[in-house]
């Protein structure tokens, strides 16, 4: 096993991790329909650590890390315990909240053009975030952005400093959101699907980069995606959720090895990769559930291939399986 | 309705485009003039042969669709033939097959499942509304679509009243697929059919139609961004590079023995599940170039590890590898004054 994937050393000596979250719930209800998005999430990330959310579509991937940085509608109903470097997210007012964002943890977003602004320069943009969080002088804060351009490698930074967004290719535009997110040197950076819209010649190129800046920066990382090849790039561990729960969680090695939970192993076991031509591919049958109400017994037991009446029964616990791998299965296979 | 009789026999191609050409004019200053063209498709020349999977991989940009709708017919060429079994499409005068009649033999899969489906219509209604249009009566038309829904997996009397946003994309999906069969095709395009599905859909819709293809003796042109899934689904592999073709060959021969630096960059640039064989180093640098003004020569020497001054003077063209693989690159051609044309291009 290479070192990249040996556990982070702050997860060894046990200190305080960069992210715990505790019990998370959060519920979407309007007029029209209640959505139960998050049913009790746990996380924990170490400093420095690359955390993968897997996970199908509508599965809470998206709905966390927007919990994590309180930019969830105002209609939304949160509860539980959301800590970052030991501050309570959930109590913070709205001036903490803003000095959080961009200072402490940073997001980045499938579709570049969503956070960058059509009217401003990409310089202007990362000079803008530099003056406001760290009260830089305009000058200060332009050699940062320069220095920024260089660092997420964009090929004649001193020139792009002027370009707008949409005079960049796609490629270019991700690499200066990465550069926006960066301005303030966050300790954590949340990535959701940075990669997916982009080609796979360029998306390679831009894990690579997050890759190097993560250790180069020593962030922590959650980064969502739905595709397996790219947690195995990039992941240490990962945390596969379904229905707004973390069902499995574990170091990225023995998870890619074969998962213990029932849902991941269908998941792998449908993926199509190499030599399967001319086979019938395997399939996990039925689709996931609608989250109109809270769960009652275990989400996937309806398409579940080893699921018996305990599992409809209630919610099935988090079961540790030993070397930082744990599912939310009681009939977890051996590992 | 049934399908249409083969014509050519088996050797005949059911399709063969020469010189397919279609740019898209940029209009631009105070009168609307025409200041540039992107050229999507610039040159495209191959064949679908009967009964094929033809997959069609490529980044973004490239061409794909553009070849697609030029293969249904959605717009007009600006310049290239197609032929199909043996007849010249919209040349009916000349002995040729009318638009009207290729359009009900050559049907086409979009990958947003909502786009194609009317949303006020009840699905049975959507499936049986082209053979309607082409004369089939009420009653069998919609018995047809009865057929198709259960032939695609979604039980008649549980979904056939349904409307499109009562379906997951999946289920959504599948009736895309009963329509386009509806006419009883003898060739379906398929354009990213299952990118917008999750993986484990993914695979129920890629079973399907595997199945489907082998019941109503069907033709495929997969295209389709994913490498995994074009080497599942296809028999023969076409990849193209700023509205070109640079390589086509059987699926073995592209994944194992890829000629074109590209086809093995792309090739290379695949995640790997495996963390144990992570990449230390990107397979290329840059973005594709625009497709308004691509590279003189070849088109992809300004990203090739290998180009050399004569890749910039002259436009490598598709010449043979082995059997029934070609590739357009200079060091494939031991006439075109490379330096390494003529050695083994794999151990490159
Ligand atoms: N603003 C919102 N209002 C109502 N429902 C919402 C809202 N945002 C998310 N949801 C719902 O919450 C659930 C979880 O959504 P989320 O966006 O986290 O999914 P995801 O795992 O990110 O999926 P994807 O892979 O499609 O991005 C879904 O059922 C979604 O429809
Ligand atoms: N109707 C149009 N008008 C102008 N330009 C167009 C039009 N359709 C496509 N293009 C351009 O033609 C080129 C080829 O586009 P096309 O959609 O065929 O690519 P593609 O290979 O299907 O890409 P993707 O993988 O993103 O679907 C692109 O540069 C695109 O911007
Ligand atoms: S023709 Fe030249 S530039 Fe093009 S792929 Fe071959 S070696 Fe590279
Ligand atoms: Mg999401
Ligand atoms: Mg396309």
């Amino acid at each position: 096993m290479s070192t990249a994937l040996a556990p982070s050393t702050a997860a060894q000596a046990g200190a305080t991790p960069l992210v715990r979250i505790r019990d998370l719930h959060v519920t979407f209800a309007t007029r029209e329909r209640t959505v139960h998005a998050l049913n009790g999430v746990d996380l924990d990330l170490a400093a420095g650590e690359v955390l993968c959310i897997l996970g199908e579509s509508g599965s809470g991937k998206s709905v966390t890390l927007r919990a994590l940085l309180r930019i969830l509608p105002r209609f939304a109903r949160i509860s539980g315990r959301i800590e970052v470097a030991g501050r309570d997210v959930m109590a913070m007012g709205a001036r903490e909240l803003a000095d959080f964002r961009g200072a402490q943890a940073a997001m980045v977003f499938q579709e570049p053009m969503t956070a960058l602004d059509p009217v401003f320069t990409i310089g202007r943009q990362i000079a803008e975030v530099v003056e406001r969080h760290e009260g830089a002088s305009r000058a200060q804060a332009e050699a940062r952005a320069l220095e920024l351009l260089e660092l997420v490698q964009i090929p004649s930074a001193k020139r792009r400093l002027s370009a707008y967004p949409h005079e960049l290719s796609g490629g270019l535009r991700q690499r200066a959101m990465i550069a926006v997110a960066l301005a303030c040197r966050p300790k954590l950076l949340l990535a959701d699907e940075p990669t997916t819209a982009l080609d796979a010649t360029v998306q390679i190129q831009v894990l690579l980069l997050l890759r190097e800046l993560q250790q180069k920066l020593g962030m922590g990382v959650i980064f969502v995606t739905h595709d397996l090849g790219v947690a195995g790039e990039i992941a240490d561990r990962v945390a596969v959720m379904y229905a707004g729960k973390v069902v499995e969680e574990g170091p990225v090695g023995p998870f890619m090895a074969g998962p213990l939970h029932p849902y991941p192993r269908g998941l792998l076991a449908s993926t199509v990769h190499g030599h399967m031509r001319g086979r019938k591919l395997q399939t996990i049958p039925g689709a996931p559930p609608a989250l109109s109400t809270p769960p009652v017994a275990c989400s996937f037991a309806p398409r579940c291939p080893l699921a018996e009446p305990a599992c409809e029964a209630a919610p099935p616990p988090m079961v540790e399986a030993g070397a930082g791998r744990r599912a939310r299965c009681i009939k977890m296979l051996p590992a | 309705m049934e399908q249409i009789q083969d014509l050519g026999g088996p050797a005949q191609p059911l399709l063969a485009l020469q010189g397919l050409i279609k740019h898209f004019p940029i209009k631009g200053g105070l009168f609307g003039r025409t200041v540039a063209k992107v050229r999507a498709v610039d040159g495209v020349s191959f064949s679908v042969c009967k009964g094929e999977t033809l997959g069609i991989v490529g980044e973004s940009g490239c061409g794909k669709s553009t070849t697609a709708r030029l293969l249904m017919r959605l717009m007009e060429p600006d310049a290239g033939s197609m032929i199909f079994d043996g007849q010249a499409v919209g040349e009916p005068r000349a002995g040729g097959i009318s638009l009207r009649d290729y359009r009900r033999q050559v049907q086409m899969v979009f990958q947003d499942s909502y786009a194609s489906l009317n949303p006020r219509l009840p699905i049975e209604d959507s499936i049986a509304f082209g053979p309607l249009v082409h004369g089939t009566p009420r009653e069998e038309a919609r018995q047809r679509a009865r057929e198709l829904l259960a032939a695609v997996g979604l039980s008649p009397q549980q979904f056939a009243r349904r409307y499109p946003h009562e379906l997951s994309g999946g289920q959504r999906q599948r009736v895309n697929i009963a329509r386009a069969l509806a006419l009883r095709p003898r060739m379906v395009i398929l354009d990213e059919p299952v990118s917008a599905l999750d993986k484990s859909v993914e695979a129920q819709v890629l079973n399907l139609l595997v199945e489907l293809k082998e019941q109503f003796g069907l033709t495929y042109v997969f295209i389709s961004h994913d490498l995994n899934v074009v080497q599942f689904i296809s028999d023969r592999v076409l990849v193209m590079y700023l509205g070109e073709v640079v390589e086509i060959g059987p699926v073995e021969a592209i994944y194992d023995r890829p000629a074109h630096p590209y086809t093995r960059a792309l090739l290379a640039s695949r995640p790997s599940m495996d963390p144990a064989r992570r990449r230390l180093a990107p397979p290329l640098t840059g973005d594709p170039p625009n497709p308004v003004n691509p590279p003189s020569g070849c088109r992809f020497r300004t990203r090739c590890a290998f180009a050399e001054e004569v890749c910039a003077r002259s436009k490598p063209t598709l010449a043979a590898v082995e059997g029934g693989h070609l590739a357009a690159c200079h060091m494939a051609d031991p006439a075109s004054g490379h330096s390494r044309a003529g050695r083994e291009v794999a151990a490159a």
